[in-house]
């Protein structure tokens, strides 16, 4: 029986989001597996892997009082997962330039034509308000080689947006 | 001639410093065999130091010339003793260790070193390595002192401007 469930929890940032939400998880016997936690424009985000052994709706009712009291939405899926199935990424790629619509689109479609697997992906809109730059930061394994992603990454870059791709090498020893 | 069963963190042993070796004999000689053949029995291992067999000696062996991607190297290169003489430059890379299975994260390493060891004969040797290299001999004269890369993480976080020639005082922006 597979008892994983991935749990979404968003709203407005605050200290003690974390220590609540795991503390309410504890309590009911959950353990967490691999999560992804952050702020994102003032919210908290949080994507949870909990494995309960229950249903999904005895589990949001586990996690409802507490997402109330601290003012986030939450939602609750069961899921078909297992840890230890890292995939190695074996590629880095960062892209910078001022902010405009269809960056993304424009890199990541350029990228999955070439063969890129995107495994994590963090992306970031710094500078002023009047004049802001948008920075993304993916790892991935290149499934058709790296010269692949190079010789796709050339085109966009011409549009004016700063590209750069590395290989990760991973010592292992 | 036979592969060593590795210790696997949470071991505790793994966190033990070993100690130097003084009598280079027969019975050095076959251990270094026995690690040798260990090293090369995991995936795409580079290095090993006798801790993560239970032998608690300061003896290591890396051996980068078989790398995925062809890197500057010394060939193998078996460390008894090592001390570091020199370091230069600052670089982060992904490490995995076998002694830690399904995970890799990203350490900032000496981009040259310089150093010295005793081979199974018990002469000292002197040694120049830079980048992969450098950190696989890092990554197992760290195992020699009862470290692990995991108590080296950098995040993969707000790194995107960190170079190699920053100064080590720096902090990600
Ligand atoms: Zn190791």
């Amino acid at each position: 029986m597979n008892n994983w469930f991935m749990l979404t929890l968003v709203g407005n940032d605050r200290p003690g989001i974390v220590a609540h939400i795991s503390a309410a998880l504890y309590d009911a016997g959950c353990n967490l597996g691999e999560a992804s936690m952050m702020r994102l424009g003032g919210n908290f985000t949080i994507m949870l892997m909990v494995k309960y052994e229950g249903k999904a709706k005895a589990l949001g009712d586990v996690i409802e009082p507490v997402a109330d009291s601290m003012g986030l939405h939450y939602h609750v899926d069961h899921i078909k997962a297992h840890l230890h199935q890292h995939l190695l990424p074996d590629v880095r790629i960062t892209v910078y330039g001022a902010d405009r619509s269809g960056i993304v689109a424009k890199v990541s479609g350029a990228l999955t034509e070439a063969g890129l697997h995107i495994l994590d992906l963090e992306s970031d809109v710094a500078g002023s308000e009047d004049k802001p730059i948008y920075i993304m930061h993916i790892e991935g394994h290149a499934s058709e080689g790296i010269e692949a992603l190079r010789s796709a990454l050339e085109i966009v870059a011409t549009e004016g947006v700063e590209v750069s791709l590395s290989p990760i090498e991973t010592m292992m020893g | 001639m036979a592969v060593l069963p590795l210790l696997i963190y949470p071991d505790e042993r793994l966190k033990q410093v070993a100690i130097p070796v003084v009598q280079f004999d027969g019975t050095l000689q076959a251990f270094i065999k026995d690690l040798e053949e260990t090293m090369s029995a995991g995936p795409g291992g580079v290095g090993i130091a006798a801790p993560q067999v239970g032998q608690f000696q300061r003896i290591a062996i890396v051996d980068v010339s078989g790398a995925r991607r062809p890197v500057p190297n010394n060939g193998r290169l078996l460390l008894i003793n090592p001390k570091i003489l020199a370091e230069e430059g600052e670089v982060k890379g992904r490490e995995g260790c076998m002694s830690v299975p399904d995970y890799t994260g990203n350490v900032i390493r000496a981009e040259r070193i310089r150093l010295k060891a005793q081979d199974d004969q018990g002469q000292w040797r002197e040694y120049q390595c830079e980048g992969f290299e450098a950190r696989a001999v890092l990554h197992e004269i760290d195992h020699l002192d009862g470290l692990l890369f995991l108590d080296r993480l950098v995040s993969r976080r707000n790194d995107l401007f960190r170079r190699k020639n920053y100064q080590s005082t720096d902090k990600p922006a």
